[in-house]
């Protein structure tokens, strides 16, 4: 068995195949926008790991996007550029070990109080680099080389040509689908849906279920870091905005349009949302405006991705739908009361 | 005494004011079924919620083979032996019933978070979560829903996954709770087969199967037990008459 649902996963890994043709066929501009929606998607399907999977909703991942670049900013050699084989892994560790930190305080609680908790922590940081003089303050810094990825001496992917970087980002989005379609088959993954449908149940199985959620989090959290290491470095500038919560939302959007369930439809949801700001932008300048009105619209037109985000920010008596349909399921109700009872003793 | 599997010592559980479980001892032994009885509201699933870890204990404790579980949540106790089915079935719904059993194997397994399984391993655990569908009579029913199966159906399979995951405790809050005659009678003949090997500790109202199945009785009322002994001992007592049995002798 694979993870349920996700079916279509091989089809948009075909998709992506087609779409490494894109450098020879269109011109640099719809390359570097291609780019740019494949890296939020990797960041959305990171995010949907604890959003979709574990029933978590985050609203701290725009933190962790917007720190892994930072951690290039600041690591990366003023007239050089960075190293990418440490620099990379380097900016990704140091966002789990954030990850850790937050995961390790926010999951002691759950629904409505984990999104809140989460987004404290994103603001928390937010406003370390909106108000700490280092790192250019509210102003950003710039990124003024793309990093480099060579061996002894040879480039074996040269960023600043957008053809090979586009080509490298590729090449992560179909990992990072093929990594979380793995890791939702395997064990861990069977336990993580477990205890986001029944959580008394998985626990009282036997499943550590704290230590299960908070290894969801930060392998989250170090996927987003990928996105945001590249996102950083294809854009050549940080700045606090790339770790508001107003990024966080915008990557549940994405997690919500593309689907919950599925592994790689927040990358599609990333693609529709970005797709029709572009054209929206061109269309209209107030095409914020209508862009919440479509948003609006498509959810409305297929609320099963809200319904289900409504379930694990309220519990299953707020969802109103399949939840209640099952007849004697688990209780929602007193679970929680007892759940919580036992963490403080 | 080697057989006592499972003790609770003077466990007493406070809600506010309320005393629902009021200083209760009692043994639960390796190879019998310990029914415990008792009107509605005497603290049962209270006493059960206890001994499984979803609640904590105010005073008093739980020892297990002579360790004290006081301290530890309900998934260390678990993967100790402790295994429970709740007054309301409890399982994964949307999953299937072979998913849910392989579940609680996996739950219990060398690795249950393992991110890289082996083949071996993973093999092996299946095998053991057909076995537990096997034996709780739903060997055909793997493949559906787990929401999908009857009423009485879902209750096996939530035996069902509490004895795949190897438990050798089994806390089973009225699993005849809505069971038709003949779901009820499948369900009491899959109890009395789990008694061998491991201790068992059932609260129950239908009388018919506490008086079939129980080695051991004890009445609670009120967060207190009023009586304890075996059913032939409890049954003749008087309190236990005029406090719960009082309308008529059943059986
Ligand atoms: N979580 C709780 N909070 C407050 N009171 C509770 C809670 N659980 C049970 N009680 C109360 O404790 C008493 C015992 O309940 P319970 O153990 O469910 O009884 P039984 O299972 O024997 O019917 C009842 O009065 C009940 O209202
Ligand atoms: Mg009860």
């Amino acid at each position: 068995m694979t993870a349920p649902a996700d079916r279509h996963s091989w089809l948009v890994l075909a998709l992506l195949l087609v779409l490494a043709a894109l450098p020879l066929l269109a011109p640099g501009y719809y390359v570097q926008f291609a780019t740019k929606i494949l890296l939020m998607g990797i960041a959305a399907m990171a995010l949907n790991l604890v959003v979709g999977f574990g029933g978590l909703v985050s609203l701290c991942h725009g933190a962790f996007f917007g720190l892994a670049g930072y951690v290039l900013a600041l690591t990366a050699p003023r007239y050089d550029p960075a190293a990418l084989w440490w620099s990379l892994p380097f900016a990704v560790a140091a966002v789990a070990l954030v990850a850790l930190v937050i995961g390790a305080l926010s999951l002691r609680t759950r629904g409505l109080y984990f999104i809140m908790v989460t987004l404290a922590f994103g603001e928390m940081l937010f406003y370390l680099f909106q108000d700490a003089g280092f790192a250019g303050g509210s102003d950003g810094t710039f990124i003024h080389y793309k990093p480099e990825l060579a061996v002894a001496g040879l480039t074996l992917v040269d960023l600043e040509a957008p053809a090979q970087f586009f080509w490298l980002v590729l090449a992560l989005a179909a990992g990072v689908i093929l990594l979380l379609r793995h890791l939702l088959a395997a064990p861990f993954g069977r336990a993580l849906r477990a205890a986001r449908d029944n959580e008394r149940r998985a626990r009282a199985l036997g499943f550590p279920i704290y230590r299960l959620q908070l290894g969801a989090f930060v392998l989250s959290g170090a996927l987003t870091a990928l996105a945001g290491y590249f996102a950083a470095a294809q854009f050549g500038f940080v700045a606090p905005q790339m770790l508001g919560w107003h990024l966080s939302a915008i990557l549940l959007v994405m997690v919500v349009l593309g689907g919950l369930r599925t592994v790689a439809g927040p990358l599609l949801g990333a693609a529709a949302l970005m797709g029709l700001e572009e054209v929206l932008k061109l269309a209209t300048e107030h095409w914020k405006l209508v862009e919440g009105l479509a948003i609006i619209g498509i959810v409305l037109v297929s609320p099963a991705g809200l319904r289900r985000l409504a379930t694990a920010a309220f519990g299953a008596s707020a969802s109103g739908g399949e939840h209640l349909a099952a007849p004697p399921r688990s209780t929602a109700e007193d679970t929680t009361a007892t759940d919580r009872s036992i963490r403080h003793a | 005494m080697p057989d006592i599997a499972l003790r609770a010592e003077n466990l007493e559980r406070r809600f506010g004011g309320l005393r629902a479980v009021a200083g209760v001892s009692l043994d639960v032994r390796r190879g019998e079924i310990h029914a415990v009885i008792g009107p509605n509201g005497a603290g049962k699933s209270t006493l059960i919620n206890l001994l499984s870890g979803d609640l904590a204990v105010t005073a008093g404790d739980i020892l297990l083979d002579g360790r004290s579980l006081r301290r530890l949540g309900p998934d260390r106790r678990g993967r100790l032996g402790i295994g429970r089915a709740y007054q309301k079935t409890t399982i994964f719904g949307a999953s299937s019933a072979f998913e849910n059993a392989r579940l609680a194997v996996q739950a219990r397994a060398g690795r249950p978070l393992a991110l890289w399984p082996r083949r071996r391993a993973e093999q092996a655990t299946d095998g053991l979560a057909e076995a537990a569908l096997a034996a709780a009579g739903l060997a055909a029913r793997g493949g559906i829903r787990a929401d999908r199966l009857s009423h009485g159906e879902q209750r096996q399979l939530e035996i069902a996954m509490v004895v795949a995951g190897g438990a050798h405790v089994l806390l089973l809050d009225e699993p005849l709770a809505g069971m038709g005659t003949e779901e009820a009678r499948t369900i009491t003949a899959l109890i009395r087969s789990l008694k061998a090997g491991r201790a068992v500790l059932l609260v129950e109202h239908d009388m018919d199967a506490v008086f079939a199945l129980a080695d051991r009785l004890t009445v609670m009322a009120d967060g207190r037990v009023i009586a304890s002994g075996s059913p032939q001992e409890v049954r003749r007592d008087q309190h236990v008459r005029t406090a719960y049995l009082g309308h008529g002798d059943p059986g």
